[in-house]
């Protein structure tokens, strides 16, 4: 099919769309479904056809993250003749009482056909719906549930990765479709060479969103210009860092839009074919990409002749059976050949010689969503967003103890404190923060004085800590620094692969070296070890995982040292409880 | 199991007639028995057995004609095999940064006192299994356990321990009664 063909596709389901009097949208991605929204979802759904009005009052749309993750299950009710409002904590019972307020109880026709259109209920139930329902409406309440939109958390935030997610039923090609998707894909196709691809993808400033932040276009004209038959594209959707899930998310509520970069960077460096490695601990993530790329092949947007051009191009699932370490480009690699995921020296980088020692583009799923944006809106508009360096937004996943925790994004270059106050609603109760922790186990702690700092690739790094992939963990005054970097030095030594020796000895060694300064029987000669070995196992590790293993306790040294040394004197590290 | 049951299993299944094998034959297939497909193997196998006996792992180097040393390698690196099947009953407890500050070690504490297990462990009688997971990322929940593969959020260790020592009870009254039974 033309592109042509999918625009009407996309016409077509706005028209169905608007239809409707008011749409009401339930969050189904992981954390929301953890909180329960499978029932939420089935109750509104299962009500509104009870309701037995006319057929168009209301839609119930299975959609994706709202960002608010800790009052989950969240539902919106959007309509044409009243404000858009936002519902948190979602019970069936809650979920009855919205569609009671928001969906009028229409009159049942007794001599009516029973199924006359689309249900989710049995007949049989429907006399027991109604009568939930009228209670519904004489229960008052709802308003707690309610939250405001004009919030910080929603205000601060520029969305391009996720401006779609929560509003779009991610298992629905013709809702991508009606929202603008693929059009990237056909003008890129019809207008653009693949070197003005690239150079457009340079021109923006996209630097990976993995961690390491390499600008995404350069990657993509190195591998163009290698002259190989055979070439790949890689999407990495092994997000293992704890306290991250930026990238599940946009694969679970947006897959096309993965889908859709893919094969435009695809196209650019002139593969045909492409892997989508995703951890096997996201179950949903991995259906609901399954059903983009069939529905995709369907559609023929994959396949031969992709949109009816000269370009092929397919792609497949890979699914990862968690291992950390397989985030590193070549250890992915490795993995996607069936093998022990263990990474390798570079050069040769994957961009010469990467899978089957075909040149090969490995991009990070949030770099991939960023692709569909840029070319629709243009390289100039993207880098207007963020700083001088780190073009464009970020995901975060905001988690610990704050009093909004879910998933945000904000342009580069935001302080640090904004994210934490303004968005993250500051530490509950009586604790005060104590760090900000980025990038998971490769990265850092960062202290209240730096807090001013604009978040991007260099002042984090600057910092010590890292931009990682996205993980933002906020701790209060109750987490003892070198018990946490005792925690992360665990992780590295679980996920060590085992092939050079300054990780898989190092990391051991500075555990037990925690264990014993944590312990109280630490000297004070202990400190100085524990910083040579850190440094000696950053400088000598081979890949990325060793490399920064070190970072939480460098940083944590660094920023806490007074801890460390209580410790030392075998003295409580600034009573825990009592403060 | 009559000769015309045994004649339709040979067709449509695996010839033990263990239903479970065909799936892991349908990967197999799926990838034309390339060998580079071992680790997808693997994952099947895992997901229709539960577990990776040494049985299965021979069955699949056989099959793809990969060197027993390489399967075992490959299955004991990553973290989502395991080689012994677990309790009835399956309790994880997510272990993620944002699970860890919010108190999953009490969780874990509280669990391992009460049965008498450590973390990765499964109690004698087979009814239940403390494991941990890196990060479920259902970080805005924290802490966080699956129990029996239902995600719960905000949860605390005494009332995670009195809900699994209440479906264990339970199904020990049912073992007990099956006992009598026979």
């Amino acid at each position: 099919m033309n592109y042509k063909g999918l625009l009407e596709l996309g016409e077509k389901e706005l028209a169905r769309q608007e239809r409707y009097k008011r749409r009401i949208f339930c969050c189904t991605s992981t954390a929301c479904l953890s909180a329960g929204a499978g029932l939420a979802h089935s109750t509104l759904r299962q009500s509104v056809d009870a309701c037995k009005c006319d057929e168009h009052e209301a839609e119930v749309v299975q959609t994706g993250c709202m960002g608010l993750c800790n009052r989950g299950p969240l539902v919106r009710v959007e309509s044409k003749e009243e404000d858009t409002i936002l519902y948190g904590d979602v019970s069936p019972e809650i979920a009855l009482q919205i569609v009671a307020k928001h969906v009028p109880l229409g009159v049942i026709d007794e001599d009516a056909e029973v199924d006359d259109f689309d249900t989710h209920i049995t007949p049989h139930d429907i006399p027991h719906y109604r009568e939930s329902l009228r209670r519904a409406q004489n229960r008052k309440g709802l308003e707690r549930n309610i939250i405001p939109t004009d919030l910080p958390f929603f205000t601060k935030q520029v969305k391009v990765v996720l401006s779609q997610t929560g509003h779009i039923n991610p298992d629905k090609l013709e809702d991508y479709l009606a929202h603008g998707g693929y059009k990237a894909l056909a003008h890129v196709l019809i207008q653009m060479s693949p070197e003005e691809v690239c150079n457009e993808i340079v021109a923006s400033g996209l630097r990976g969103r993995g961690g390491a932040g390499f600008p995404t276009g350069l990657k993509w004209n190195f591998v163009r210009q290698e002259e190989n038959e055979q070439k790949f594209v890689i999407v990495n959707g092994d997000e293992g860092d704890p306290g991250a899930y930026m990238d599940r998310t946009v694969m679970e509520d947006d897959p096309h839009r993965v889908l859709e970069g893919m094969i435009i960077s695809a196209y650019a460096v002139g593969a045909s074919y492409g892997y989508l490695y995703i951890r096997g601990e996201y179950p949903i993530a991995i259906k609901r990409i399954r059903n983009a790329i069939l529905a995709a092949r369907r559609r023929g947007i994959l396949g031969r002749s992709v949109l009816d051009s000269e370009f092929s191009f397919n792609a497949d699932i890979r699914i990862g059976a968690g291992a950390f370490v397989c985030g590193e480009e070549t250890a992915l690699i490795h993995s996607i050949e069936g093998k022990r995921g263990m990474p390798r020296i570079r050069p040769p980088y994957p961009s010469t010689s990467g899978l089957w020692e075909a040149p090969t583009v490995i991009n990070n799923v949030e770099t991939m969503a960023n692709v569909p944006s840029i070319i629709n809106n243009g390289a100039d508009w993207y880098s207007n967003i963020g700083t001088e360096k780190s073009k464009g937004t970020k995901v975060f996943a905001l988690a610990g103890q704050l009093r909004n925790t879910g998933l945000i994004e904000v342009p580069m270059g935001i302080p640090l404190h904004e994210i934490i106050y303004d968005i993250g609603g500051g530490v509950p109760g009586e604790r005060e923060f104590k760090a900000a922790q980025t990038g998971g186990p490769s990265g850092g702690c960062i202290s209240k004085e730096y807090l001013d700092t604009p978040v991007d690739y260099e002042n984090l790094s600057k910092l010590g800590s890292i931009m990682g992939s996205g993980g933002l963990v906020i701790i209060d005054d109750s987490t003892s620094m070198p018990d946490f970097a005792r925690f992360f030095m665990d992780f590295c030594v679980d996920e060590s692969c085992g092939k050079c020796i300054p990780c898989r000895v190092g990391t051991v060694q500075l555990r037990k070296l925690l264990d014993k300064i944590i312990s109280g029987e630490g000297l004070p000669e202990d400190l100085e070890k524990l910083d040579n070995l850190c440094n000696l196992v950053k400088s000598t590790s081979l890949c990325g995982l060793g490399q920064s293993a070190p970072n939480p306790v460098i940083s944590t040294l660094k920023y806490f040292r007074p801890e460390y040394e209580a410790l030392l004197r075998s003295e409580m590290p600034i009573e825990l409880e009592t403060v | 199991m009559t000769a015309q049951d045994l004649a339709s299993t040979k067709i449509n299944g695996h010839p033990s007639g263990d239903e479970r094998f065909t799936a892991i034959d349908r990967t197999i297939k799926k990838f034309g028995n390339e060998k580079d497909a071992l680790l997808e193997v693997l994952n099947s196998t895992q997901e229709s057995f539960g577990y990776l006996s040494r049985d299965l792992l021979i069955y699949v180097s056989n099959q793809l004609n990969v060197p027993m040393s390489q399967v075992y390698g490959v299955a004991t690196f990553y973290h989502m095999f395991t080689f012994e099947p677990l309790g009835e009953h399956n309790c994880i407890i997510c272990q993620g940064t944002a699970c860890h500050v919010k108190g999953a070690d009490r969780i874990i504490q509280a669990l391992a006192d009460e049965f008498q297990i450590k973390a990765g462990e499964t109690t004698p009688d087979g009814l239940f299994s403390l494991t941990t997971a890196r990060c479920v990322g259902s970080c805005g929940l924290a802490p966080v356990v699956v129990l029996d593969g239902d995600v719960r959020g905000k949860e605390t260790p005494d009332a995670i321990t009195s809900r699994v020592k209440e479906i264990v009870s339970l199904s020990k009254e049912r073992l007990a009664h099956q006992a009598e039974g026979e």
